[in-house]
């Protein structure tokens, strides 16, 4: 009886686990005046029904003739049909690109492989509205940030290594810098452009071709980015666009005539290619899970700190590979702060991507969707407290609440495993060490932060997080000069900047 | 930090570090919030029933101050559903023209003291002062801090001031202005604004509007947060009045959704919100009618005090 009644107590707690938490501030964020709607226009931008490849400068229909259904997460209506690559198109692809290598791209004049690239990133700007309103529509973020972050930093991308171009010789003193020929670059859903500019805009100013493959859920703006390419008189078969799912993936990945591959995605994934890999003179570049420590000292800039745990955690959905994921705080400001987090989420606007004023958007794929809430199950299981904002949802679309645990520890599989959602866990810490031997702790090693006012903890604290990135009272920042890359199992080798550089060139003597 | 006199006994508040470059983005961040329609009416509307209407000239005169009250009351006459606004802020000498003016009506006498806007002055002659506007009938009362002794260090002697004016002013209502143009650094903003709210203030208020810059954002939200901090700790609301350089309408709603989402609706009323402006008013009325009509009017519209 006893057992009986235990039972139905843990199934109500269960239950209740998913309801919004009721706001336990006396702040009150939920007073008449409301901001009203102020939805972006979507007049100037153009979405096709079908989607074909881009292959050798045009598009064609793929071999199979079959399709794959693009969805708007936002509202769970189908957007477009693309193009599902098989193995004769990816046959294709690489000897457009092979073609192009030998014959086009890497022959010609540097200064004038420049030129091309600074005119793809002048175009992009042209075009920024209409990028970042396709990226919100495919991909549901909000349009705040495809419009303020994702499509600056892609034509910002461009730009910088369209400077490159000209310039390998002092990238590489005494070194002769050669292109290696064909990349195959696969890139994730959750920055589809921007994914895109940080593969192809360093492999074309070393003189490589590309064959790139964008996420299954979100290749609009990859297929955008090919119509500019045809527009910005490029020549044919430099870059090549191939949709499809992970098949059509493993295909560029196997392929026997491309000289790299740049992957960016799941560390499942990424091992599964690695594998592949091993045994062929391909060089690689792997950029892929997270687990990021975020760590707050007692003596940080506390409301600033509570700003920067938002962005870390909730920036684009918490669909972010550096994603600040576990907070770990100095026990004597804990209560305090976490009282701070949750006033700071009840502000969080969570809705459609295309309003101005959104925050949160929708949840990128339903399969995301249905993953992220498996995490939440099985944090409560595990004995963890949820809190979520108190936030009104749309009824169509997959979103989800900001989510924070609390009464987690280390061994939990909500602090060990990536959720790519948004997730937080904030765990306590009493001294630098206990804090550092946590953060360190995971298979992972992305990217991190270190909060507190005090420099010289900056660099103490800093230098031995095993991270590829940390930032200092800050988060999520990102930019071209800046390499970004993983230590573990986070990847291998770096992006952006002069590092950015290395994998795609064969160094000589001069 | 430890002697005998009564103030001393309160902890005064240790340096709250503040992250400069995080508080501009955060203030970039919420400028970038599209308030259209419905809640931008509702928001010209409530800026304006907070404004405390202004004149601290030099020339100022009975007549001047007179017709400012009859603004106040009505600020367009075609438009009488609009609210008046929070209260009329004057020099002690028009305190007592300004309180006749307003008689009848819920809006509040405000009087700067303390040597308003230098603050050089004895504590006894700040004392004085305090008390002759009270009595001349205003419920409110705008002093300024002793900017010297606050960077000289000498915070107990702030406090105590701020004190003694707290006591002086009896039931109307002390907005101490921490004058941020001259303070440096948001730490400082920070201080003075503990020390402020520690020693019974009931508004804190950024500028005199005789120093540049006056109210900013990001000394505003400075400003929030030590508020929001304060209540937390005490349960006690303390109100927040960015005084000087707000004159356009944006600006206005700007403010407004930082307060909204750093405090929450409860301080969106003129008991906890108010804006020290003159030219605001009109541009508010501007953009009302033009929310209701469709289109711009001339200035030549709105009357100019």
């Amino acid at each position: 009886m006893a057992d009986e009644q235990q039972t139905v107590d843990e199934a109500e707690q269960k239950e209740e686990s998913f309801k919004p938490s009721a706001p336990t501030s006396k702040l009150n964020f939920d007073g008449p005046w409301k901001y009203d709607e102020a939805p972006q226009s979507t007049a100037a931008v153009e979405i096709k029904d079908q989607y074909e490849l881009f292959i050798d400068g045009a598009f064609r229909e793929p071999e199979k003739g079959r399709y794959m259904t693009s969805i708007n997460p936002a509202t769970e209506e189908p957007l477009a049909s693309i193009a599902e690559a098989t193995q004769q198109d990816v046959d294709e692809a690489v000897q457009a690109a092979r073609k192009a290598y030998e014959k086009r791209w890497s022959p010609l004049e540097a200064a004038e492989r420049g030129k091309y690239i600074f005119r793809l990133a002048r175009m992009i700007q042209e075009r920024s509205r209409e990028f970042a309103v396709i990226e919100s529509m495919d991909g549901g973020k909000p349009i705040r940030e495809s419009r303020d972050v994702d499509i600056p930093l892609a034509a910002a991308h461009f730009f910088y290594y369209a400077g490159w171009a000209d310039k390998l010789e002092y990238a590489f003193p005494g070194r002769k810098a050669e292109p290696l020929g064909v990349a195959g670059q696969i890139i994730p859903w959750n920055f589809p452009l921007l994914m895109l500019a940080w593969k192809v805009a360093p492999a074309l100013a070393t003189g490589n071709t590309v064959v790139l493959k964008p996420a299954e859920t979100t290749s609009l703006t990859a297929l955008k980015f090919a119509e500019l390419c045809r527009d910005a008189g490029l020549p044919e078969g430099v870059v090549n666009i191939v949709t499809g799912a992970g098949q059509t993936g493993s295909l560029i990945v196997n392929h026997d005539d491309i000289d790299k591959i740049a992957f960016t995605g799941s560390t499942k994934v990424g091992k599964i290619i690695m594998e592949s890999l091993a045994g062929t003179d391909k060089k690689y570049t792997l950029e892929l899970g997270g687990k990021g420590p975020n760590i707050i000292f007692e003596d940080a800039p506390l409301d600033q700190a509570v700003e920067g745990i938002i962005n870390a955690i909730f920036f684009n959905q918490g669909h972010v590979c550096c994603a600040g994921s576990r907070l770990l705080v100095q026990e004597g400001i804990a209560d305090h702060l976490v009282r701070k987090l949750r006033d700071r989420m009840e502000t969080l606007i969570v809705g459609d991507p295309l309003d101005k004023n959104t925050d949160i958007g929708a949840i990128n794929s339903e399969q995301q969707y249905n993953k992220i809430n498996e995490y939440l199950e099985l944090g409560v299981q595990e004995g963890a407290e949820l809190y979520q904002s108190s936030c009104d949802l749309p009824e169509k679309g997959y979103y989800c609440r900001p989510t924070l645990f609390t009464n987690v520890g280390q061994s939990n599989r909500i602090v060990r495993e990536e959720i790519f959602g948004p997730v937080l866990t904030i765990q306590t810490f009493r001294t630098a060490d206990e804090g550092i031997a946590k953060a360190n702790n995971t298979p992972y090693g992305l990217a991190g932060g270190v909060w507190t006012d005090k420099g010289s903890k900056i660099f103490k604290v800093g230098s031995r997080i095993r991270n590829g990135v940390v930032w200092a009272n800050t988060y999520n920042q990102f930019d071209p000069t800046s390499p970004f890359g993983g230590y573990k199992e986070s990847g291998k080798g770096r992006e952006g900047g002069l590092h950015g550089l290395y994998p795609y060139v064969k160094l000589n003597p001069r | 930090m430890n002697s005998s006199s009564h103030s001393r006994d309160i902890p005064y508040p240790d340096i709250v570090p503040i992250d400069e470059v995080a508080v501009n983005q955060r203030v970039a961040r919420l400028n970038s919030r599209s308030i259209k329609k419905e809640s931008k009416v509702a928001a010209l509307e409530m800026a304006l029933s907070m404004i405390d209407l202004t004149t601290l000239e030099g020339s100022d005169t009975p007549g001047k101050v007179i017709q400012l009250c009859h603004k106040a009351k009505e600020p367009h006459a075609d438009m009488p559903d609009l609210p008046t606004v929070a209260a009329v802020c004057v020099y002690p000498n028009m305190v007592s023209v300004a309180e006749k003016a307003l008689r009848g009506t819920e809006i509040h006498v405000a009087g700067v003291a303390t040597a308003f806007p230098s603050g050089t002055a004895t504590l006894d002659a700040k004392i004085e002062e305090t008390k002759q506007v009270v009595g001349d009938g205003a419920d409110e009362v705008d002093m300024v801090i002793s900017r010297g002794e606050f960077l000289k260090g000498n915070y107990h002697y702030v406090f105590d001031e701020i004190a003694a004016v707290r006591e002086a002013a009896g039931d109307a209502h002390l907005k101490v202005i921490l004058e941020t143009g001259e303070l440096q650094t948001y730490e400082n903003v920070r201080r003075a604004s503990d020390l402020a709210i520690r020693a019974g203030a009931d508004f804190i208020k950024t500028s005199t509007g005789k120093v540049k810059p006056a109210a900013t954002q990001p000394v505003t939200l400075v400003m929030l947060e030590a508020i929001r901090d304060f209540y937390y700790k005490t349960d006690r609301m303390v109100g927040m009045k960015p005084a000087g350089g707000i004159r356009k309408a944006k600006q206005a709603i700007q403010y407004l959704v930082l307060v909204n989402e750093t405090l929450g609706a409860d301080w969106l009323t003129p008991d906890y919100f108010r804006f020290g402006a003159s030219s605001l008013a009109n541009d508010l009325l501007l953009q009302i009618v033009k929310q209701k009509t469709g289109v711009y009017q001339s200035s030549y519209y709105f009357s100019n005090d």
